[in-house]
């Protein structure tokens, strides 16, 4: 999971992810940071995240976030 | 004739009073209660600021009520500058100071930051001015001193000297749009219009004076979903959106992601964008969904609003992006060459409008407006009026603009005069490549090309070796996650030379 917040700093170096909750609903994810969300989990852990699955709900906090790669691998 | 972009929604307001014509995700407003929000707000700004063609900033949070506090400001006879909510304090003082507005209107959840760059500006909470009880007849007695020439608002952009630039649109700019649109495309009163752009961005006035225009509606979708492409279908077809005018990027999020084998818009038939370049494989992704829809590439600068258009036929070559089509309206495109003359069919120049397009300038700067509002140079013989787009093209055998790059992106290397975009054409027709940019660091005269898709950098280099003459090819191929967006969704081509 460490991995995956490195990548998430990288996206957005001024936001804090640990111990949010609510990334998409409060704004931090920004609409167009999802892309390159999506690309570097692709990249990083060889897992293509399928449209289905690209919904608030799977966005909204690093576990989560990292509950929905795994579920995929 | 109209003189004022008023005239729409007050003849919609007539003809359609009790149909919603703005919404946002929580709350709409019918036509008749938009009327009655902006006479309201204009009669508390025209009571309380007592000047006309003042500047006004507007500093609210993205919603329906952004368009009545616009509106409230035309119905007072001053001009409009939109401030995004999520703006950075920083630049909204940088704006300010260019601005210098008589009033900010603003909620209370950004009071205090409005206060906090006033500088003596009157700052005025948008419900306290919805209260007023509107004065019509002193309204109409402002009116009808307003021409199509006076400005309606003001858009800043950034510029290059890190002062943002504001550029100045008088009424006839979106007037003379909105008749052309009519005749071009086939939009009426049960048209939906799904705005994408952030109200300071010069594409959202589409949505807004077209709505009122149509007697049609404009739905706001909130800007969260573009991040989420099923859930934005979804929104699309619960708002029964038939119409919008987005960046490229924002389509390229729904077609990269495969979106339409999950969900897919049912209303959606006229599909506009403009802003950037919609790489061809994006573009044939939605056209092999949804065919019967009517694709329009529109092109302009904020100095002008759309000025060119190319509608999609379908008889287009593959693998390069649509042309930028003729100038639409009461407009003209002129391409002139380097030595002042109109380049012949065929031959690249710089793209230059004039006519009923062209903003009254930059806002307070009559030098940065004199660079680029220059003297028509193929015309010495009277005052005419033209701006530089700073874009290359060339028209070809059938009439139409193609768009090469922008002026900037032309350099010098080896010798040889080289297009960017003419890199990012032959990069973009190749497998395994979604997107891609080109950048030049003139430093160290290196040429970089940044990539999303499948392809790897080795395979990629041998493909554009076999399309690219040597000095074209990229030094550098470097495969992205995804390129950087700045906030309109633009690539963000500054941030790619800091890579």
């Amino acid at each position: 999971m460490d991995q995956l917040l490195e990548i998430l700093q990288d996206i957005r170096p001024d936001a804090e992810f640990a111990g949010q909750e609510h990334l998409v609903t409060d704004g931090i994810l920004k609409s167009f940071d999802m892309m390159m969300l999506i690309g570097e989990i692709a990249d990083e852990f060889d897992v293509e995240i399928p449209v289905e699955k690209v919904v608030p709900e799977n966005f909204e906090s690093v576990e989560r976030i990292w509950a929905l790669i795994e579920s995929l691998r | 004739m109209e003189n004022s972009l008023l005239v729409f929604l007050e003849r919609s307001a007539e003809k359609f009073p009790e149909k919603t014509a703005y919404a946002d995700v929580n709350h709409g407003y019918t036509y008749r209660e938009m009327r009655a929000a902006g006479r309201s707000i204009g009669t508390a700004l025209s009571n309380g600021l007592g000047a006309v063609k003042a500047p006004v900033a507007v500093y609210l949070e993205k919603s329906a009520d952004c368009v009545a506090a616009y509106y409230g400001v035309l119905y007072s006879g001053c001009f409009y500058c939109p401030i995004d909510g999520e703006m950075p304090l920083e630049r909204i003082r940088l704006i300010l100071q260019v601005l210098q507005p008589r009033a900010i209107v603003t909620s209370p959840g950004l009071l205090e930051n409005a206060k906090s760059v006033a500088d003596g500006a009157e700052v005025l909470l948008f419900e306290d001015l919805l209260g007023t009880e509107p004065d019509v007849a002193a309204l109409e007695e402002i009116q009808r001193h307003v021409t199509e020439n006076d400005p309606a608002y003001v858009l800043f952009t950034s510029g290059s000297t890190g002062i943002p630039k504001g550029v100045l649109l008088p009424h006839r700019v979106l007037i003379q749009y909105l008749h052309w649109l009519e005749e071009r495309f086939d939009l009426g009163p049960e048209d939906v219009f799904g705005n994408q752009a952030p109200l300071y961005f010069d594409i959202s006035t589409h949505d807004i004076y077209g709505a009122a225009y149509f007697g049609a509606r404009m739905e706001i979708i909130p800007p969260h979903l573009f991040s989420f492409p099923v859930k934005l279908v979804e929104y699309l077809n619960e708002r029964h959106v038939t119409t919008f005018l987005w960046v490229p990027s924002a389509m390229s999020i729904v077609s990269r992601l495969r979106t339409f084998r999950a969900a897919k818009p049912e209303f959606l038939r006229v599909i506009l964008f403009a802003g950037e370049v919609l790489p061809r494989k994006q573009l044939d992704y939605w056209v092999e969904h949804l065919p019967e829809a009517v694709y329009g590439n529109l092109y302009g600068p904020t100095e002008t609003f759309v000025c060119t258009a190319y509608v999609r036929d379908g008889s287009e070559p593959a693998d390069e992006p649509l042309p930028i089509g003729t100038a639409v309206g009461n407009s003209e495109a002129l391409v002139i060459t380097e030595d002042g003359r109109e380049a012949a069919p065929g031959e690249t120049g710089e793209l230059c409008l004039r006519g009923s397009c062209l903003a009254l300038g930059y806002y307070n700067d009559p030098k940065r407006t004199g660079d680029a509002f220059v003297q028509n140079p193929l015309h010495d013989r009277y005052p005419d009026r033209i701006y530089r787009t700073g874009d290359l093209v060339y028209t070809d055998e059938n009439g139409q603009l193609i768009y090469v790059s922008r002026r900037d992106f032309q350099i010098k290397r080896m010798g040889y005069r080289i297009e960017l975009g003419e890199i990012e054409t032959a990069a973009n027709a190749l497998d395994g490549v979604e997107e891609c940019a080109c950048v030049f660091q003139p430093k160290r005269e290196r040429l970089i090309l940044y990539f999303e898709g499948s392809a790897e950098e080795n395979d990629l280099r041998a493909q554009l070796e076999r399309r690219l003459p040597n000095y074209m090819l990229p030094d550098r191929l470097v495969k992205l996650p995804a390129l950087p967006r700045n906030a309109n969704g633009k690539t963000d081509r500054q941030e790619l030379l800091k890579l």
